[in-house]
């Protein structure tokens, strides 16, 4: 499962976008890398720029702001590329699945058209021979009498169906990455798992990458390989999922754990990271968390900590990280 | 929450319609209306151009319905005549603006940045035109006739239909199958005629019906004015000029065609509505 070449590897990747003529930082100096068949997970509040990591990734955030860096696929540059160039990796290489699956499928087309859209647009599959895969998709994804339900529209479907759906779309073409954009956000708890697992499924059946934003430590746990911590458009830590759940080493990914509830007597207070994240056209000089850390010292509203290996695999970007159990603080 | 299909219990398109009487009702008259504007000859009594001095300036009577003009010529059936250029003025007058105002709006709306603000500053100018001034002048400079009118109004109308159109896609561009479309690699025009237009379109098929009886009041004014359709042809606004100076002797001259312009008027207001009604609350 882990063959350790990245097919994804993105580099000092920055986004900016603009309004008012002032500039905003969505993404400060992203670097990660993708393998085959791994899962990492990004995970963060709501504006800690997960979204937009993937927008970039993509090609969709380039339409809005600009995006600076690397972003490697395969020995390509996406950054950079054209985008009659990129289309051919879009959708059949790389894949993309939204948080709202009500509006993420075109309400006047039925599913069966939007499916075969994509293979006509990626593949070069007869027609019957698209009919036939278009079934095989809704198959595989476990829609039910999947023939007949190719000729329904997305309203006859469920939230749970249409994930189903977008994911059988997204995988037409066999791509080698996908990215999954809060999968399961919209959907109620037992349909969530079921989704999560079809995704872990298809990941290791079709040996294909899955780049996951998800603002929920749990569905990260159930299901990513590794994990990164964003936090005002940077990433504060990186590393084996195990590890990081286990022994957190950054305040706010401690903080992040703490806000889940957790073997609570019934109405006892729920913990929240006290304060509220940045706004990006006004970050702090130092650390962006400081303002709303515990364990705060004197360089971090001076200085800025870079992401920095401190064990095998793990990256922190704390001037004063927390003690492992071990108690060796770096 | 089991996945049945609930297509078969939902009352289909044609039902719902059915059950608005506004809408009906506008359908019937736009229809009867289409059926004189293709037929006129099969519903005239008389032949539109007939001239007959022994019958001048009569009153509405069995035999004429509508009464006679001053050259003793059928009102009734010059009104039904008319039907034929008046509804033409409604398709023709709306439809190159519905097309370029349909499509520049979903491209504006789309790509946005430079090409939508040069549009913002031309849709601005257009409108601060009071609209009838700027169209009689627009005919002033191309000569009165029908196919000036036509170009005449399609120049300033198309703002209208692509300023809708670009905030029905920005809209339309909020949901996520839009940047769906961009991730699956889609083209751009695949994107906006495929995905974004025919989602965006309602609003617009909407103000179309409504526009259709304003262009044909227009129409009429211009005509009435001399601007428009020219006599002998007949034509609503052309039929009034031409009873105005018998008002008083004469009122059917004027009242007749009047009164198929406020008819076709209500029935384009009806349908529009109507459909408005219909096709707006969707799930």
């Amino acid at each position: 499962m882990d063959e350790n070449t990245p097919i994804l590897q993105v580099d000092g990747l920055n986004t900016t976008f603009y309004r008012n003529g002032s500039a905003l930082a969505a993404l400060r100096d992203i670097s990660f890398s993708v393998a085959r068949g791994e899962v990492l997970g990004l995970v963060g509040e709501s504006g800690s720029g997960k979204s937009v990591t993937l927008r970039s990734i993509i090609g969709l955030a380039r339409r809005y702001g600009d995006v600076t860096g690397a972003v490697r696929w395969q020995g390509r540059d996406l950054v950079g590329m054209a985008d009659r160039a990129l289309r051919q990796i879009q959708g059949r290489e790389i894949a993309m699945i939204f948080q709202e699956p009500m509006t993420s499928l075109n309400p006047l087309l039925t599913v069966g058209l939007q499916l075969e859209e994509t293979l006509r647009a990626h593949t070069d599959l007869s027609r019957t021979a698209r009919r036939d895969r278009a079934t095989e998709m809704l198959d595989l994804v476990g829609i039910p009498s999947a023939s007949q339900r190719l000729k329904d529209y997305p309203h006859q479907f469920s939230g749970g169906m249409r994930q189903r759906v977008m994911i059988a779309i997204a995988l037409a073409a066999n791509p080698k990455l996908l990215l999954a954009d809060e999968p399961t956000t919209a959907l109620d708890v037992t349909i969530q798992a079921q989704i999560l697992d079809l995704i872990l499924q298809l990941a290791q059946d079709l040996d294909m990458g899955v780049l996951m934003v998800t603002h929920d430590l749990g569905v990260v746990a159930q299901t990513c390989d590794n994990v990164a911590v964003m936090y005002a458009g940077r990433i504060v830590e990186q590393g084996p999922v195990r590890d990081v759940l286990r022994e957190p080493r950054h305040p706010y990914t401690v903080g992040l754990m703490r806000s889940v509830p957790e073997n609570l007597p019934p109405r006892s207070p729920l913990y929240s990271i006290p304060g509220v994240p940045p706004g990006l056209d006004a970050l702090p000089v130092g650390c962006a968390f400081a303002p709303r850390c515990a364990s705060c010292i004197a360089p971090c509203s001076q200085d800025r900590p870079t992401l920095s290996l401190i064990t095998e695999g793990r990256q922190v970007a704390c001037f004063n990280p927390i003690a492992t159990s071990q108690g060796n603080a770096a | 929450m089991s996945d049945v299909a609930f297509s078969s219990d939902r009352p289909s398109f044609v039902r719902k319609a059915l059950r608005k009487p506004g809408l009906v009702a506008g359908m019937l008259i736009i229809g009867f209306s289409i059926l004189l504007a293709i037929f006129p000859g099969l519903f005239a009594p008389y032949d539109p151009n007939a001239i007959d001095y022994n019958a001048i300036r009569q009153p509405p009577s069995w035999s004429h319905p509508f009464g006679t003009d001053l050259l003793g010529r059928d009102s009734l059936s010059r009104v039904i005549w008319a039907y034929q250029v008046n509804m033409q003025m409604a398709v023709l007058g709306t439809v190159f603006a519905l097309v370029t105002g349909v499509i520049i709006g979903a491209l504006v709306g789309y790509y946005r940045g430079i090409a939508d603000m040069i549009f913002g500053r031309i849709v601005d100018a257009v409108i601060t035109f009071p609209f009838l001034v700027l169209v009689i002048a627009v005919v002033a400079v191309l000569g009165p006739g029908l196919v000036n009118m036509y170009i005449a109004i399609s120049v300033v109308y198309w703002v209208y239909y692509a300023r809708l159109m670009r905030a029905e896609v920005i809209a339309q561009m909020g949901n996520d199958y839009a940047a769906a479309g961009v991730v699956m690699g889609y083209s751009d025009r695949r994107i906006i005629f495929r995905h974004l237009l025919p989602n965006a379109i309602t609003p617009v098929i909407v103000y179309w019906m409504t526009d259709m009886a304003l262009v044909i009041l227009l129409g009429s004014s211009l005509g009435y004015l001399g601007l428009g359709a020219q006599p002998p042809q007949a034509e609503w606004g052309v039929l009034i000029a031409e009873g105005r100076n018998f008002i008083s002797t004469a009122w059917w001259l004027s009242l007749m065609p009047g009164l198929a312009i406020v008819l076709t008027g209500l029935g384009f207001s009806l349908l529009g509505d109507g459909l408005a009604d219909l096709l707006r609350p969707r799930g």
